[in-house]
């Protein structure tokens, strides 16, 4: 008895030296980093340069100036929109991906994925090629006689916007389809088998089982979609300034570390809700369909 | 076939607080086929894994050939499993699974070609050799886990309901081919099933199993013929349990039913006059007798069906009891309702334990 | 009323696509274009390509990158697959909260994984540059890594590695001979994803990267802001077929790991 009690703690000892690099790497360069922002967001900025151990409330405080309260809406408003309309424009894609002959589906699903890994600077750049004056979007619209002149796109509110949804649709398209996919359609002809018009039987039964994969797409669009500063910086210039701008800004060029770290914070509580609140609809620890 | 080669000791097990196993004794013999008898959660799959090596018991001891390897790891243990989806390594063709043991012992390669050659003609796959698993048929795979098992020369072979996943065509034509296997082989086999068809039909002794105890051990015969408890008679061969009250006899012992009596051989029964019997009588030793008849017990039909080829009526005396006759032939007069009387002669009827004097602590 | 709804999804779907791609075409189009105006076409050339492979900050740039993508690749790799397999079977204190902030990276915005790691590397006085840049990198990877390896683990019929043990093998020889090589696909993919995941990156790196450590999209982003050539556009079509390949890699492998039924299982009869 003793001697398979040994056995066990010495496989037990020998996971655990598995786990051991995971543990220190994750303690060390993702926890710490993190414990260290929340620190740094209660310290004093320098005079000059660095940061005094003082203890303040004052990076907070500044959080409420009613310009960075701005810029906190701004963003906010911007990821609900860019939000929205992937889900509308992803789910209709995710669902009728999925329901595709298989075959067409592995296609289709390649053909998602690609644009999903390629940079997204890239594909931002592309429209930087399509919506500056005289760039594609005029050279169509011109040559059709639709417009006169340049609608110089480029570096307004509506670029970015359009560069935000364009970057982020392939996640809630793939979150879709992996929900839309794995549901059992027989669950829907028994809906209309008991009477169910085509559009009651899609909100009551469709639209919840695939609720956990449209969950997961709206968390994986809005969470970078307040981050993404290089989409305001490249399709917007810089007439439109978001969190991740400021952030950004006041790390690299006013180094006023202390206020960053308290606006990464906010930033950081407000995914977290999400996630939580995403766990309490969706009794799912992970999010579906991510990797 | 006098040699013990496996002995379990007393081993108890539970799980998360809910006992598995309580108490399982056995001696088996070399090239003995032991059958543990049961349906699910008895405890069958636990012993075979105890006996493997895959878990450990919480009290007791397991012996192979004299020794203690109650705490030996499985791959120290000459015992190898067949398991019951045959877990065949997916990534490694047939060869290469059935090479598995003997390379891990260091063999020169060419022995092990020609190991690898017998252990193949002897499950008569000749041929098969470079296929991966995923291209066999489920007969096919089963026949290489058992190679796969033996080629190592086990003392004992566990085989895990090997059976279970084949049709019944089949399982007739591998039960043949295992028992073939086994008596080729000599090796002691211990093996899983809840068919009591099979169990009788392949096994030297059979352990009937429920709730993590043997209810009886023994071979075949005395199973079918003598069963210790209610239970055994009734999972082996589905006889009809009766309760009554002993009126007395020496040999034979009269029991008194609601509104007739009936009869059993006493054997080794303890009993005294007034006191309960239990006693179980096979559907097809069950007489029908009309209800104006002086013997037997007062029944009403209750169904009758034709099934398995043969006329199944079903029946309840008057406490309640259901009694099943069966009978060749196609046609009955008797409907639902209708008054019969049922009889049985007294060797065809065996005492038994009732289910509540059969220990499951 | 089937047919007329097929129709209007395939139109919907191939507007989608192409307005998906329109922009990486475009920029493929302008890579072959002699004027050095991406608005109009006047003739096919190869010369940025040419010129792109005479940069010499772009080659450093470039091995900047395969040296991040394959290092930080293979550090998840090693540390996700472990990890993945100890934290499956051992008990250790906090294994629900470390697996959660370990996986973490991937749900939490990239500037702020860049924002914490440029100020916690400058507290403890790490050097600004590939060091950096790796253990950067390195940490968004091990998510995609450790998932992979995990799902696959728990998918595992624990009776192979029984079976080898039953057969002779040691734990750890059952793990090499059994474990490793069915968990194997899912570590290939895992480093597949880091890879394209590491050499995409702008956000994080722009902030853990030192003065004259560049990466192809850290040159990108760049010259973005400062003004584009058609260089970028050659540039940025050698990176997209290089995702490309990467991304065809994965399905392939997929497809050959689900191609092949291990029967593990499907025929399983109940159980006790």
């Amino acid at each position: 008895m003793n001697n398979s009690m040994t056995t066990a703690k010495r496989r037990n000892r020998a996971l655990a030296l598995c786990a051991a690099p995971l543990y220190v790497f994750t303690l060390l360069f993702v926890l710490g980093p993190l414990i260290y922002m929340v620190i740094l967001s209660f310290l004093t900025r320098a005079e000059v340069w660095g940061v005094v151990n003082e203890f303040t409330f004052k990076n907070y405080a500044d959080l409420l100036q009613p310009v960075y309260l701005k810029t906190f809406g701004e963003s906010l408003k911007l990821a609900l929109l860019t939000t929205a309309i992937d889900m509308v424009l992803g789910y209709a894609f995710g669902y009728f991906m999925a329901r595709r002959p298989p075959e067409k589906r592995r296609l289709l699903l390649l053909l998602v994925m690609v644009p999903f890994w390629t940079s997204s600077l890239m594909r931002l750049y592309g429209w930087v090629i399509i919506f500056r004056a005289n760039g594609t979007l005029d050279t169509v619209l011109m040559g059709l006689h639709i417009t006169k002149e340049p609608l110089k796109l480029l570096y307004t509110y509506p670029a970015v916007v359009v560069g935000m949804i364009y970057a982020l649709l392939p996640f809630m398209i793939l979150s879709v389809y992996t929900s839309v996919e794995k549901m059992d359609w027989s669950l829907v002809e028994a809906a209309r088998d008991l009477g169910a018009s085509p559009a009651k039987a899609f909100l009551t039964v469709t639209l919840k089982l695939t609720l956990p994969g449209l969950l997961t797409g709206v968390i994986l669009t809005f969470i970078p979609s307040i981050g993404l500063f290089f989409v305001a910086d490249i399709l917007g210039g810089n007439k439109v300034v978001l969190v991740g701008n400021v952030i950004q800004e006041q790390l690299m060029k006013v180094h006023n570390w202390p206020f960053a770290a308290a606006m990464a914070v906010v930033l950081m509580a407000m995914t977290s809700l999400m996630i939580f609140l995403y766990r309490k609809i969706t009794h799912v620890s992970e999010l579906e369909g991510m990797v | 076939m006098e040699e013990t080669i496996l002995v379990l000791d007393k081993i108890k097990k539970s799980f998360d607080g809910v006992s598995v196993l309580n108490g399982i004794d056995l001696e088996a013999k070399r090239g003995e086929f032991i059958t543990l008898l049961g349906s699910s959660g008895c405890g069958k799959t636990t012993t075979l894994r105890i006996i493997a090596g895959l878990e450990s018991p919480d009290s007791g001891r397991v012996l192979l050939s004299g020794a203690d390897v109650t705490d030996t790891e499985p791959n120290h243990r000459n015992v190898n499993t067949v398991f019951q989806n045959y877990a065949l390594f997916p990534h490694m063709n047939v060869e290469t699974n059935i090479a598995y043991s003997l390379k891990l012992k260091k063999k020169k390669a060419p022995e092990i070609k020609k190991t690898v050659a017998e252990a193949l003609a002897l499950v008569q796959l000749e041929g098969y050799g470079k296929r991966m698993p995923s291209e066999l048929s489920g007969g096919q795979r089963q026949r290489v886990a058992i190679a796969r098992a033996v080629v190592n020369e086990p003392e004992v072979l566990l085989l895990d309901e090997p059976l279970g996943a084949l049709d019944l065509k089949l399982r007739r034509q591998m039960q043949l081919e295992l028992k073939r296997l086994q008596q080729t082989l000599g090796i002691t086999f211990i093996y899983i099933t809840h068919d009591q068809e099979e169990a009788l039909n392949m096994s030297d002794r059979i352990a009937v199993m429920r709730g993590g105890v043997f209810e009886q051990l023994g071979s075949p015969a005395e199973i079918y013929e003598l069963p210790r408890t209610a239970y055994v008679a009734s999972f082996v061969g589905s006889a009809n349990i009766l309760t009554g009250r002993c009126a007395g006899g020496g040999d034979t012992v009269a029991v008194d039913f609601p509104g007739g009596t009936g009869s059993a051989l006493r054997r080794d029964w303890q009993g005294r006059e007034g006191d309960s019997v239990t006693l179980a009588v096979r559907s097809e030793n069950v007489q029908l007798l009309s209800s104006d008849d002086s013997r037997g017990i007062p029944a009403a039909v209750t169904e009758t069906r034709f099934a398995g080829g043969m006329l199944r009526i079903s029946s309840k005396l008057e406490d309640g009891t259901e009694v099943v006759i069966s009978r060749y032939g196609i046609g009955t007069d008797l409907v639902s309702g209708d008054a019969i009387r049922i009889d049985w002669a007294a060797e065809n009827a065996v005492i038994v334990l009732p289910d509540s004097e059969v220990a499951h602590e | 009323m089937i047919k007329k709804n097929s129709r209007f999804s395939s139109v919907y779907l191939a507007v989608m696509l192409v307005l998906m791609y329109l922009p990486i075409v475009l920029i493929i189009a302008y890579s072959f274009n002699k004027s050095r105006l991406s608005s109009v076409w006047t003739g096919f050339t190869m010369d940025w390509y040419r010129q792109l492979f005479a940069d010499d900050d772009i080659l450093a740039a470039l091995i900047n990158t395969l040296i991040l993508g394959v290092g930080s690749g293979i550090c998840a790799a090693v540390i996700g697959t472990l990890g993945a397999v100890g934290m499956a079977k051992a008990k250790l204190p906090a294994k629900g909260t470390m697996e959660y902030v370990a996986t973490s990276p991937i749900i939490t915005p990239e500037i702020i994984l860049g924002m914490v790691d440029l100020a916690f590397f400058s507290l403890i006085g790490l050097k600004f540059g590939m060091l950096t840049l790796m253990i950067a990198h390195t940490s968004f990877c091990i998510p995609y890594v450790y998932m992979q390896v995990k799902s696959r683990l728990v998918g595992i019929d624990p009776s192979y590695v029984e079976a080898a043990m039953d057969l002779g093998a040691s734990r750890g020889r059952a793990f090499l001979d059994v474990t490793l090589p069915m968990i194997a696909p899912a570590i290939a993919t895992g480093m597949l994803l880091s890879f394209a995941m590491s050499i995409d990156d702008v956000v994080i790196s722009v902030f853990v990267t030192g003065v004259g450590v560049n990466t192809l999209p850290l040159k990108i982003y760049t010259s973005l802001k400062v003004g584009v050539t058609p260089k970028i556009n050659a540039l940025c079509t050698l990176m997209f077929l290089a995702t490309l390949a990467i991304v065809l890699l994965i399905q392939l492998s997929r497809r050959r790991n689900g191609a092949r039924p291990s029967g593990d299982g499907e025929n399983k009869t109940e159980n006790e």
